[in-house]
């Protein structure tokens, strides 16, 4: 690979780039999905390409290509430049960097069981039980059970010296029930909604989840909705579980922290941020117990590297500590403008995409309570559980989020199952109302791997360490019947 | 690009080697370019060239699928191995439908040479024309102006052979003040058919005319969607509604409606793949020719689209909408149009007694995807109108709605229909702008 990202950085400098960068990834894809007794799709998909950035004349350029040959590199290298130059006839300011990244590396993913190595067999054979299990549920009508593994390899050099050769292993999987009847549809999931939880971990991550085990239980419990009420509207207290609140930081606080985002550059889609410059370090983001933590370094996490796709190092920094708002996900040129250093949050989508400010692990840090404490203190409330329906406005304040199951809270006990439970709110006031945290016993890092962002999208693969925790004042319910 | 014979001669060479029953060779490629620009200036500018084929095994009544974008001889030997292991390791499906045989595909107009050879300075000088309005105006200018060529083919052990490249042009703009912005977008198969000067001037004013927006309580209001906002409720509709397996599962509201009137008179909305008012693509993932599919005529429930799966299922022809099979979420809508009416869009707000004028939607998500439930946010530029005149602007709400029951509410349709890419990013959508008796808004935001 040194010869071709030495050839590309070469170029790119004799034809006029300050700043030059190549990568070269190649990622496998092994996906299965068994629906209602049959393989829906059992896929192997593998993309390899390259893409080089380059500063030319102030201004960004970037193009890429499947064809890892000689030539093309030389052809691309070019179009970037001229691309670069392109982008300098409207620049403002010239691009900043900051200090040199030159980091030489290495960074695998540790796994017990690597899961391109486990027969295909055996996961069908689980997938199958699985969806058995859940159609053996009278009322359930469509049964969908599903396994992912990715390697990707990737190879980053730049022209400041940098070169480091990654690979990241992830596993997931999950189910998901759909029952009909009683002129309604009704789903349940499990461990996590929209088709499976994910970690950067081996096939003992999709082993731990126990999917047959879990899917007459899952099944069971989407008919009972069909026949269960309507979650009641009101102002109450509410506890969300650990998988809807680890969506709740992804968008109130995840989203909100990208330093692109605040600076702008992500406005002609996904929007801009409430957390503007001048609050960092004096705005009240939550009550005095939320402690936020972006965190590249945790095993296991979804958002787990070893360095990103501007060679800088995985590092864990403070986002809300006490409540207060202290910190922004960076790259190296945003960084630059506040006179920081990157804290290592730009990736890619694969080789033909530029990186972007993405999430890695963005964490609520756990609190002190025992789970059925939590419940045994609640006098009138909600429990929520497992992300149906998510929404939030362009700067991240209004949000509206659903959840498959909800349940009555009444004088410490959980009793009445609710259906098309939905709560909303403004993120600070929301996140001001938090008065407990589960502790660690009930933490885990879940994993999202469907974050989309940019022109053209990109999807993400980022976690959120969550336990349950308990909301006063929120308001629950906002559908007709 | 790859080209015809380039195509041709590849999947001679795999389906040669095959020893499956069925083999079928499914190439996507395209080269694209995106100038993105923020803060009225080019802070993103990017290149892609790729091409992959899929590769799909039929052995017995058991299918393996193999992906990848290494087209050497031996790259594709190994996929072509990794799909037959595949396919030895499934259980027997014995719902599998065979692939379609040789038949004639129409030709789509769908190319156009001046989109295919934009260069980066085309592109930039296209996003300096936000920037410097934008300047001008002391306003500042997002979005992206990108140019694509796609190719597609299709060729199988049964003798059938399709082969289709077509091109796409599309823009979108945010124009920003400290307190408001304006939007405008769209696309087309020939780049020299984006008016940006005009799309620049109409962002430009809704930024201006939207500034110092007031709260407006929650509350269900008669409405003026602009067709940006229509097409999000067209788009979702077609994911969640008008597929034959949607129907099927009944999870659909067209299941057991058909022929039964479900929405206002006004409203007709169906799939062309062929029209070239749209971004036209003349086959599907399987090679199937497309059909036009009416959906909704003057109100009445009238079809879904279907893929070889969901028609052997119901003894029927695929529409030629399966995406590539094969997949559990079953046939899609990539072309779909909804008829314009009478109204000029004066004459869509001159109806309006006391109500909104929404520019489009943001973030939009099914709450209910059974009755079309859906939440989202307004954004740039949500005016509260009275006596049929534009009064003022308001800041943001959220709705929560039924798409189904808001269409059954129209009351007027615009005449003009504007082509827009896909919120899947993949074909188009033609709708216009419509006035509805109620939208019920649930919730406000702070700016």
């Amino acid at each position: 690979m040194r010869e071709l990202t030495d050839r590309a950085l070469n170029l790119a400098k004799v034809k006029g780039a300050t700043y030059a960068d190549m990568r070269i990834v190649r990622r496998d894809i092994r996906a299965i999905t068994v629906k209602n007794g049959e393989v829906a799709s059992l896929e192997s998909y593998t993309t390899a390409g390259f893409g080089v950035r380059v500063v030319v004349d102030g201004a960004w350029g970037f193009a890429s290509s499947a064809r890892l040959e000689p030539r093309e590199v030389d052809r691309v290298t070019a179009l970037a430049v001229q691309i670069a130059k392109a982008s300098a006839l409207f620049k403002l300011e010239p691009v900043n960097l900051g200090e040199p990244v030159a980091h030489v590396g290495t960074y695998r993913t540790p796994v017990k069981i690597d899961p391109f190595s486990v027969p295909l067999e055996k996961t069908l054979e689980l997938l199958l039980a699985a969806d058995a299990a859940m159609r053996a549920v009278k009322g359930i009508v469509v049964a969908e059970s599903s396994a992912a593994f990715i390697r990707e390899e990737k190879t980053f050099a730049n022209s400041e010296g940098a070169y480091i050769e990654q690979e990241i292993v992830e596993t997931g999987g999950g189910l998901e029930a759909l029952a009909v009847g009683n002129d309604d549809v009704q789903q349940r999931s499990y461990p996590n909604s929209f088709g499976r939880h994910q970690g950067t971990a081996g096939y003992e991550l999709l082993e731990a989840m126990d999917l047959v085990g879990n899917a007459p239980r899952v099944a069971e419990e989407a008919v009972k909705l069909l026949t269960a009420p309507v979650c009641p509207s009101g102002v109450t207290t509410i506890i969300l579980d650990a998988t809807q609140l680890a969506l709740q930081v992804h968008e109130s606080c995840g989203h909100p922290i990208e330093l692109d985002r605040v600076m702008g550059t992500e406005a002609a889609y996904a929007g801009t941020s409430f957390l503007t410059l001048d609050k960092l370090g004096t705005f009240r983001y939550g009550s005095p117990i939320v402690n936020i933590t972006a965190d590249a370094t945790i095993p296991g996490g979804l958002g787990t590297f070893g360095y990103d796709d501007e060679g800088v190092e995985a590092q864990r920094t403070p986002i809300v500590r006490e409540g207060i708002f202290v910190g922004y996900l960076t790259s190296r040129e945003t960084a630059a403008k506040l006179g920081q250093r990157s804290n290592g949050t730009m990736r890619a989508d694969g080789w033909n995409r530029i990186p972007i400010i993405r999430m890695t692990n963005i964490n609520l840090e756990p609190g002190e309570w025992e789970f059925d404490d939590l419940i045994a203190d609640t006098d009138d409330g909600i429990y929520m559980e497992m992300n149906k329906s998510w929404s939030i406005d362009d700067k991240r304040l209004n949000f509206q989020f659903g959840t498959e199951v909800a349940y009555q809270i009444k004088n410490g006990k959980m009793g009445q199952l609710y259906k098309n439970a939905t709560y909303t709110g403004i993120t600070p006031q929301f996140w001001a109302g938090c008065d407990a945290i589960c502790n660690r016993n009930h933490w885990n890092v879940w994993g999202t791997p469907n974050c989309g962002k940019g022109q053209p999208p990109q999807t993400a693969h980022v976690g959120h360490g969550t336990a349950p925790a308990r909301f006063r004042n929120v308001q629950v319910g906002v559908m007709k019947g | 690009m790859l080209g015809e014979k380039a195509f041709r001669k590849l999947a001679d060479q795999v389906l040669a080697k095959s020893k499956a029953d069925q083999t079928e060779v499914l190439l996507q490629a395209g080269d694209s370019a995106l100038t993105r620009f923020a803060n009225s200036y080019i802070h993103q500018n990017v290149a892609e060239s790729d091409a992959a084929v899929r590769l799909r095994v039929v052995i017995g009544r058991r299918t393996g699928v193999a992906t990848t974008n290494d087209l050497s001889a031996e790259g594709l030997e190994r996929a072509l191995e990794t799909a037959m292991i595949v396919a030895g390791l499934q259980p027997e499906n014995p719902n599998l439908p065979p692939m379609p045989g040789p038949q004639v595909v129409p030709q789509a107009v769908a190319f156009s040479e001046a989109t295919a050879n934009a260069s980066p300075e085309l592109r930039a000088r296209a996003a300096g024309v936000f920037c410097t309005l934008a300047r001008e105006k002391g306003l500042t200018a997002a979005g992206a102006f990108r140019t694509s060529l796609w190719e597609m083919g299709v060729a199988n052990s049964l003798g059938h052979f399709v082969h289709s490249v077509g091109t796409v042009a599309d823009v979108n703009t945010v124009i920003m003040s400290e307190d408001s912005s304006g939007y405008a977008e769209a696309a087309a198969v020939d780049v020299r058919h984006l008016d940006v000067e005009a799309l620049a001037a109409e962002a430009v004013g809704k930024a201006l005319r939207s500034r110092n927006p007031r709260p407006l309580p929650a509350g269900e209001y008669p409405v003026v969607l602009e067709a940006y906002a229509t097409a999000d409720i067209v788009s979702i509709m077609g994911y969640l509604a008008f597929s034959a397996l949607a129907v099927q599962e009944g999870r659909s509201f067209m299941a057991g409606k058909f022929g039964q009137p479900i929405m206002s008179p006004a409203v007709s909305i169906w799939d062309d793949g062929l029209d070239p008012s749209g971004l036209p693509l003349p086959f599907d993932f399987e090679g199937v020719p497309k059909k036009r599919v009416d959906f909704i005529k003057d109100g009445v429930a009238i079809g879904v689209v279907h893929d070889s799966a969901t028609a052997l299922k119901e003894g029927v022809q695929s529409t030629g909408h399966s995406l590539p099979m094969p997949n559990p979420q079953g046939p899609f809508p990539l072309n779909m149009f909804m008829a314009g009416g009478t109204a000029s869009a004066e004459q869509l707000i001159a109806g309006l007694d006391k109500g909104l004028l929404v520019t489009r939607f943001h973030y939009t998500v099914p709450v209910h995807p059974a009755k079309a439930v859906v939440t989202g946010m307004t954004r740039d530029g949500t005016f509260w109108v009275e006596k049929g005149e534009i009064a003022y602007p308001v800041k943001n709400l959220r709705f929560t709605e039924s798409y189904l029951d808001a269409f059954n509410r129209v009351e007027a349709v615009g005449r003009e229909t504007q082509l827009l890419v896909s919120r899947f990013e993949i074909g188009g959508v033609r709708v216009p702008a419509v006035r509805l008796a109620g939208f019920r808004f649930t919730g406000t935001t702070e700016f």
